[in-house]
């Protein structure tokens, strides 16, 4: 028997960190093993007890980069939890906030974690200031995350655990010139996604495989309302029931749980809400990206990183619509009634849809919580990738397959999924056996 | 934070590590990037920056800093080879300087601490998280949730004048 061993440690340009096990035997791919080995934080168990107001601030420390989301999910729980319902200046305020994580969150993974691979660059460090196309890139990348975070941080106080998105409404408004100053910025890098677009397009990375897509099907692709429903269009997951149709499957060798819908992997993320819901993006998202977009629905995982562009776009486009008509009410915060009861926040995050389950006592407490994120969702689907790339080039290179290229392809593989290890639980280190 | 450098400027060779948290204070330092990017370029060798390089080396730092709280004893080993490796040790946010959040399973009761005891058996955590200054000298820390950065920007000013990088 002919045992290939290869190894990867702390995959760089992800966020968190990340181990990894593939195991081949006489040619054939024997075992694949994704192990986000981050060091569990237990933050379902210490919520237990703490009053409702806390949980968002709380539970947003699961993740630096996506904090955003889990606040927007955990709101929505409690919110749900003691059957309140939002104001509509309300629910326009969190789209923006949503529409600033993901124009700074993607921005992050495309610009400094996946351009580098298409450059061949090591990193953002080595771009060349005298080429072109390095230059351009490199300047674009702050000003397009800058204006990403400028969004956020009107609305929320920071970009990173915002302190003004509460229960009930928002502590704080933005004053009219900064409002105005928001809009000016994202006007300015909107040219800037479509070299962006165009670079990710261009791409020649690609790997297709046949695989179920899950995604929340917005109205208005604004990542915050909508029913979550599966590629085929058969089956949606009820967001009431999503602890029972979300099939966990425990992964001794990974501190994440795994989950499966009727017994098979699925990806969520940028690439399933593109293949789900491309119709519903900004009229002049679709006007302007429309050859962009016209390669959608795909089931080239690479086209993530498209996606991922064109959501940038979108958010955008329609965030400057909103804030050319707004006009703030400085509502204060609806301060809730504690009571008994169960809820549910479902949102898209960046990197797909992310569930929040919170049970309340009658006094307020928390007796319960879930929180299911989105790289745990996609960990088996990336394995199967991972399984399907390396068998590809063992039956098309058999022993003359070189270990180190192999490697880099899975590295750029895992990227393209912009990961997220902190959210799932920490570590990635590949130790091919 | 402007001045004029030749391209044999000497740099400040730092590391930036992170251990158990949510790496706010990455994201930040990725924020902070916006506007600091060209001139940091010319002041900072990035020696050890993960999430920006894949080609990383911890040897001979002039200062580390560290991201997160330290749950296992693997990560401890780290923690104090990073310390043997860097002449001034910086922790950088909640987590490096008090612990917390990441350390809440030190106030469980007794039943949630028995609840989680098999996970932590499973995957060699320790029943205890510590703050950086239990385990190894710290320097200096810049506080916050993420870190403040106000505070992270005097810090970085502070040793770029200690080692002589700018007047």
């Amino acid at each position: 028997m002919h045992q290939v061993n290869l190894s990867i440690k702390n995959l760089s340009k992800i966020e968190g960190h990340l181990d990894m096990d593939v195991i081949i035997e006489d040619n054939k791919v024997k075992d694949v093993q994704f192990k986000i080995m981050e060091n569990k934080r237990f933050f379902e168990k210490a919520i237990l007890g703490k009053p409702f107001a806390v949980v968002p601030q709380l539970l947003s420390r699961i993740c630096g980069t996506c904090s955003v989301a889990h606040e927007m999910a955990a709101i929505e729980a409690v919110e749900d939890a003691l059957g309140y319902k939002p104001s509509d200046q309300t629910i326009t305020l969190r789209k923006l906030m949503m529409y600033g994580m993901m124009i700074r969150d993607h921005a992050l993974h495309l610009y400094i974690f996946s351009l580098p691979d298409i450059l061949n660059k090591d990193s953002i460090l080595d771009f060349d200031e005298n080429n072109e196309l390095e230059h351009q890139l490199l300047h674009d990348m702050f000003e397009v995350k800058k204006a990403g975070n400028y969004l956020s941080t009107i609305f929320g106080g920071r970009a990173v655990h915002a302190p003004f998105v509460s229960i009930g409404g928002f502590l704080k408004y933005p004053a009219p010139e900064e409002i105005q100053k928001s809009r000016d910025e994202l006007l300015k890098i909107r040219k800037k996604i479509f070299l962006l677009m165009k670079v990710f397009d261009e791409c020649e990375f690609s790997l297709e495989r046949e695989t179920k897509f899950v995604a929340m099907k917005t109205k208005d692709y604004s990542f915050l309302e909508g029913e979550v429903l599966c590629s085929e269009g058969g089956f949606c997951v009820q967001e009431k029931y999503f602890r029972q149709q979300l099939k966990e499957v425990v992964i001794p060798y990974s501190t994440a749980k795994a989950y499966q819908i009727l017994g098979q992997e699925y990806m969520v993320g940028s690439l399933a809400r593109m293949n789900i819901n491309h119709e519903a993006l900004h009229e002049n998202t679709k006007k302007d990206a429309a050859k962009y977009i016209a390669k959608f629905p795909s089931h080239d995982i690479y086209k993530n990183n498209l996606a991922q562009a064109i959501e940038i776009l979108h958010s955008i486009d329609h965030a400057v619509e909103i804030l050319k008509n707004l006009k703030i009410q400085n509502n204060p915060v609806n301060k809730l009634t504690p009571k008994e009861g169960e809820g549910v926040g479902v949102i898209e995050a960046p990197r797909g849809t992310l569930y929040h389950y919170v049970a309340l006592d009658k006094e307020g407490l928390v007796t319960d919580a879930e929180v299911v994120v989105p790289t745990a969702q996609n960990q088996n689907n990336i394995e199967n990738d991972i399984r399907h790339l390396v068998q590809d080039r063992l039956d098309r290179d058999k022993d003359k397959m070189d270990k180190e290229k192999v490697k880099f392809e899975i590295e750029k593989l895992i990227r393209a999924y912009d990961p997220c290890m902190s959210c799932a639980t920490h570590f990635l280190e590949i130790n091919w056996k | 934070m402007i001045f004029p450098m030749a391209d044999t400027q000497k740099k400040l060779n730092i590391g930036w590590f992170t251990f158990t948290c949510c790496e706010d204070s990455t994201i930040m330092l990725t924020e902070m990037l916006n506007d600091n990017f060209f001139t940091w370029k010319k002041l900072l060798n990035f020696k050890h920056f993960n999430v920006l390089k894949s080609k990383n080396d911890m040897s001979d730092l002039d200062v580390a800093f560290v991201e997160g709280a330290i749950a296992s004893e693997h990560d401890k080993e780290k923690l104090l080879k990073i310390r043997e490796n860097a002449k001034y040790l910086v922790a950088i946010g909640s987590c490096a300087v008090t612990g917390l959040p990441s350390g809440h399973r030190n106030s469980f009761d007794d039943k949630l601490k028995a609840e989680i005891a098999p996970y932590l058996l499973q995957y060699h955590q320790n029943e205890k998280v510590y703050a950086l200054h239990e385990l190894v000298k710290v320097d200096d820390s810049v506080p916050g949730c993420p870190m403040v950065e106000a505070e992270f920007l005097k810090v970085v000013d502070k040793y770029l004048k200690l080692f002589k990088i700018i007047p």
